[in-house]
Parts: structure tokens; C-alpha cells; sequence
């Protein structure tokens, strides 16, 4: 029997979507409990969105004003003293739990399985190395806790229909002064959000410009989708950093993600494995962005991308 | 600031596409490109520029690995560190023995300051900087994309899902570079040939006595799923109709 503790996140108001991933990932572990767990400054809502997730045991939420902001210096020692008899501490392969669980791990004692793309086993994982380009099987030892990410574009959010107790608790740990919240410079929120959109529209360094830029957010409007960009497109200013799909940005499983004017690299491939449906939008007939589509259109995407968008509108 | 300790890893340079042996025992890397880890040399720039603003004295690399990591530490000083640290070990380290290794290095020279990639790009684990903050009991601002110090204190923003956040962290502390934290320079060829005369000291992994635990088990490697190279449309007409096709429009 496995009990698995998944550490929610949030941003204060809303449960984030990879929490209800961390869960599917969770339940795939034979025979387990699994328990939730909030941190905030204020998480009886929070913890009731949480117990309603299909899979959920029981959710636990730590109200402290200490944690209004996540920082993993200071959350990471009430995990530990929360770990107790878990076997399993699961949190999302997000800045938030790239951040967090290799502190909890390190503080544990443990090695941290990073991404795990599949459960196998209860101490048996597939997760993805080299940008992608090999699957490694991993065994953690038995008789210590397994502290994991999940790779949430591995996972379907399960639903909701759970009814798991909530239970507010303290925890007993010191918490460092020695890191502070100062500001949170957030991206716009009135387009869905690239990491759960089932549509994505995303640019290359082929656009040029920011002003340029507009035509892709135009075209993510008309099909109701989420923009993304190439790490080149982001370093050029054209959008900010919260965009970058990739390797080393977001990685991300939509129905349907169309890439224009992007070449293709594997950093940027890494970042849309999973996708359903991948179109490519290219001047350069020989990218390697085509190897991968399963439909391409070889053009100038100033001339197409304005056509598509009339044509998709009406 | 006195001294600042980097990270640098030798990995499989970013522009190899790696591929697993055919009878699943790990990747190949016979004869490929080996380089800093590219986060890694962010980082060592990073460093670099404090020290040349004059907000530092000394800039220490360090690597953990096989005796050819010298190459990697001989780039990292020409690039301009200091003096440089192999720490050899013939087989891999993990995560948590890396950061336990660094801790005791940490110990004996008392940097105000560690700086790390983010990731390395061959195992992709993003664990070591977090680790060492964790066992050091110091902070860690990791993914940092923007350094501002004051006194005793740094102000780091960092690239976050959402956007950027700032924290601000008191100093000594473990920062982690992401990729637009700097673009780092380029070697010339002077500096190689002076970098042939900085100190690289070399210690055995074991001297550090430091015992590998609850390791994890790397037991199969295999490739990964291909995705199948589709159709080519004409137009955009043609386009909007594959996409009907499949419901997505
Ligand atoms: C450590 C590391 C991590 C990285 N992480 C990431 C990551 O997370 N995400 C990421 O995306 N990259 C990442 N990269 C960078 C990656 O290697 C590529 O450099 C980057 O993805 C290239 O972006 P791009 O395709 O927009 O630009 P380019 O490679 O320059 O491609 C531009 C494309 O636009 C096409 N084009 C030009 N004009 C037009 C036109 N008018 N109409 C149609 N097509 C046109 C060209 O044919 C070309 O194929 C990383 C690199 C490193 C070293």
C-alpha cells in the first residue's frame, strides 16, 4: 500500500491545473492513498476545489501568511515535517515544483525523479533525458520516500465528483527569514493559458518584430487558442519569456499546435511532443520542423498567416 | 563579495542529437562533441561580470567529473575565472551526492556566493542547485534571469511560469542561471594560451568522503516515440480544409 502526498499549487485563488495532473500521475501508483496538501495564507477554498478532484483521499491545507507566496526555502521545511509515513511526495514538473521538491528531496535525503512521464511500478519510473531524445527507466530504493515531478503534459487532469475530508493543520518547522517575496511581474490572462490550452499558436524568430508579433496573436484569437514562441523569438524581445515552449520553457500537449516560422531545433520539438495535431508554417520547404508535422504549408507566413486568419473567421 | 564558486559541467554539446545504444545500455557518446553545459557558462559569465564590476575578487570553477573535464575548466578559465577545481570521479554522480560534494568544497573555501545552470542538458534533472541551497541552509533563487546586489543581499528576478518573479535573498546563497541571464563571451585565443597557466587543482571524489545514498537505479534506456512526418498542404485553403478534417477547426 502506497501514500502518496501531492503538494497543490496555486496562486492564491485557483488551484493550478498541474495539481489535478500530479494526481493522475499519482493514482497510476498501484494500490495507493492519496493525500493533497495546500500551503497558502488563506486555503479553505482552495482545499475544498481540492477535495472535489476525483482520486483524492484527503486534503490538508496549512494557512500561514508566511506562505502568500510560494518560496521553496520556506515551504520546503513543512514538507518535511509533513512527510512522516508518506512513501510517495509528488509535486508538478512546473517552475513551482522545479523549484520546491529538490529542496524537499536534499532535506530527505533523497534523490528526486524529475519528470516522470509514466508510472510503472510504485518504485518504477519512465521519464525523458537529453531533451527528449531517450526514455529513461528509473527504480527508486524501497524504505525511503520518493519524491517526484510529474511531467504534467504526460497527464490528463482527472475530473471532478471527489468528496475527500478536508481537515486544516499546523505543522511544526522553522522557516527561514532569509528569502522574501518582493514582486510578481505576471503575463496578460485574457488569452488561455499555453500550458492548458487545447489550441496553440506559436512564432518564430521569422516574425522579426513585437509589432509583427501581432499577426500570430491574431490568428490565436480567431481559433480561440494560446500563443507560444521559439526561445529565439523570446530573446529577441518579440514576447516575453513566459512564452517559450521548449526544453527549457514550457512543455506542452495541446490537440493542436501550430508553429510559424519556427525551424524546428529539438529544444523547441522537446516542448511539443505530446501535441495532438502539429502544423508547420515555413518559407524553408527543407526545415526540420516538417519532419515532425503532420501538416505543412511551405510559404511566407506574411502572406499566409493574414489569409489563414480571414479564412478561419469566417 | 570574496568569491564566487561556479558549476561547470562537461555535457554532450546542445547540437548533437543524442541517440540510445541499439541494446538499450545507456546513450552513445563515443566520439560525440562534449562542451560546458550550457546554462553552466551562463552562469561562469554571470560570475565573470560581477567580479569585473568590482562587486567580487575571485572567481572559482569547479567541475565534478572524469579527468577530461579539465577541458571544460580550461575554457572556464580562459573565459576569466580564477583558478579551477576537478573533483574527479570515473563514474557518474547524482544529483544529491553533486550537491553534497559541493557543500564540502563550500566548507573549505567560504564563497559568498555559488552559481549553477539551471539544468544540465544531459540528464535534465534540475536538482543540484536547489539541493545545495537545502543541505547549506542558505537560499536559493533558481531560473534567475536578472542579478542586483546590495550589500548583503540580492535582489534576483527569476523566469517563472506565469511571468518573472523577484525575491530577495540575503547573501551567502545558491543562484541558478537561465538562458537570458547573460550571453556569455567568447574565448580568444590569448586567453586560452594564459589559461594554460592558472591553477587547476585536482582532488579524487573520495577524499571528499562523501557516501553515495538511496541512489536511484537507471535500469532501461530506450528511444523515444517518433512522431510520423504527415502531410504537405499546397494553400491555405487546403490547410483549413485538413484542419476541418481532423475537428480542430
Ligand atoms: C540550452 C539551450 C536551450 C534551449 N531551449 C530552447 C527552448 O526551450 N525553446 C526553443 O524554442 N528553443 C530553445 N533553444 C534554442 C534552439 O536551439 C533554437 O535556436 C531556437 O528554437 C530557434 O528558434 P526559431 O526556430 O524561432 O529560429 P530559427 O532557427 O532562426 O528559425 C526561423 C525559421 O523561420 C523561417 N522563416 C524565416 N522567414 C520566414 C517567413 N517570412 N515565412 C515563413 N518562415 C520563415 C526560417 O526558414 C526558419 O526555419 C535552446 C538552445 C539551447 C542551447
Amino acid at each position: 500500500m502506497s501514500k502518496v502526498l501531492v503538494i497543490a499549487e496555486h496562486d492564491g485563488n485557483k488551484l493550478n491545473a498541474s495539481t489535478a495532473k500530479c494526481v493522475a500521475c499519482a493514482s497510476g501508483i498501484p494500490d495507493s492513498e492519496i493525500h493533497v496538501v495546500i500551503f497558502a495564507s488563506a486555503g479553505e477554498k482552495l482545499a475544498a476545489d481540492a477535495a472535489g478532484l476525483a482520486s483524492v483521499d484527503k486534503v490538508m491545507y496549512v494557512d500561514n501568511s508566511s506562505n502568500e507566496h510560494a518560496l521553496a526555502a520556506v515551504l520546503a521545511p513543512q514538507i518535511v515535517s509533513l512527510a512522516g509515513d508518506y512513501t510517495h511526495i509528488f509535486g508538478p514538473s512546473t517552475t513551482f515544483g522545479k523549484d520546491l521538491m529538490p529542496r524537499v528531496a536534499a532535506l530527505l535525503d533523497v534523490n528526486q525523479i524529475s519528470d516522470v512521464m509514466e508510472v510503472i511500478g510504485s518504485h518504477s519510473f519512465k521519464r525523458p533525458i537529453y531533451a527528449g531524445n531517450a526514455i529513461l527507466t528509473v527504480e527508486a530504493p524501497e524504505g525511503t520516500a520518493v519524491v517526484a515531478t510529474v511531467r504534467t503534459a504526460s497527464y490528463r487532469a482527472v475530473g471532478n465528483g471527489g468528496a475527500a475530508p478536508v481537515e486544516q493543520i499546523t505543522v511544526s518547522a522553522d522557516l527561514p527569514q532569509h528569502t522574501r517575496f518582493v514582486s510578481l511581474q505576471a503575463g496578460k490572462s485574457d488569452r488561455p493559458d499555453l500550458q492548458t490550452a487545447s489550441k496553440v499558436v506559436s512564432g518564430g524568430r521569422a516574425l522579426a518584430s513585437s509589432e509583427n508579433f501581432e499577426i500570430i496573436f491574431r490568428l490565436a484569437e480567431a481559433l480561440g487558442a494560446g500563443v507560444g514562441a521559439s526561445r529565439a523569438a523570446v530573446d529577441a524581445g518579440y514576447v516575453p519569456n513566459e512564452l517559450q515552449v521548449g526544453q527549457t520553457g514550457k512543455i506542452i500537449a495541446p490537440d493542436l499546435y501550430i508553429a510559424i516560422g519556427i525551424s524546428g531545433a529539438i529544444q523547441h520539438l522537446t516542448g511539443i511532443k505530446d501535441a495532438g495535431t502539429i502544423v508547420a508554417i515555413n518559407k524553408d520547404a527543407d526545415a526540420p520542423i516538417f519532419d515532425v508535422a503532420d501538416i505543412g504549408l511551405v510559404g511566407d507566413l506574411f502572406k499566409i498567416i493574414p489569409e489563414l486568419e480571414k479564412a478561419i473567421r469566417s | 563579495m570574496e568569491k564566487i564558486l561556479v558549476g561547470l559541467k562537461r555535457v554532450v554539446d546542445y547540437n548533437v542529437r543524442v541517440r540510445v545504444k541499439s541494446d538499450g545500455s545507456g546513450v552513445d557518446t563515443d566520439g560525440v562533441k562534449m562542451s560546458i553545459n550550457p546554462f553552466d557558462e551562463i552562469a561562469l559569465e554571470e560570475a565573470l561580470r560581477i567580479r569585473e564590476r568590482g562587486e567580487a575578487k575571485e572567481v572559482i570553477v569547479v567541475s565534478i567529473g572524469t579527468s577530461e573535464a579539465q577541458q571544460q575548466l580550461r575554457t572556464g578559465l580562459a573565459m576569466g575565472a580564477d583558478r579551477a577545481i576537478l573533483v574527479e570521479s570515473t563514474t557518474a554522480v547524482d544529483p544529491l551526492t553533486s550537491a553534497k560534494m559541493f557543500l564540502k568544497l563550500i566548507e573549505k573555501e567560504n564563497p559568498d556566493l555559488v552559481i549553477l545552470g539551471k539544468q544540465a542538458i544531459d540528464n535534465d534533472n534540475i536538482q543540484t542547485g536547489q539541493m545545495l541551497a537545502a543541505l547549506w541552509g542558505r537560499p536559493q533563487a533558481t531560473f534567475a534571469s536578472e542579478l542586483v546586489f546590495d550589500g548583503n543581499r540580492a535582489k534576483v528576478t527569476r523566469e517563472v511560469d506565469i511571468g518573472l518573479e523577484t525575491i530577495e535573498i540575503d547573501l551567502p546563497a545558491v543562484i541558478t542561471a537561465d538562458l537570458r541571464l547573460n550571453e556569455p563571451r567568447y574565448v580568444k585565443l590569448p586567453d586560452i594560451m594564459k589559461a594554460k597557466k592558472k591553477p587547476l587543482e585536482q582532488i579524487s571524489a573520495a577524499d571528499l568522503a562523501v557516501a553515495t545514498v538511496n541512489a536511484l537505479v537507471e535500469s532501461a534506456y530506450e528511444p523515444p516515440q517518433q512522431r510520423q512526418k504527415g502531410i504537405m498542404v499546397s494553400d491555405v485553403p487546403e490547410l483549413v480544409a485538413a484542419l476541418k478534417d481532423k475537428g480542430l477547426v
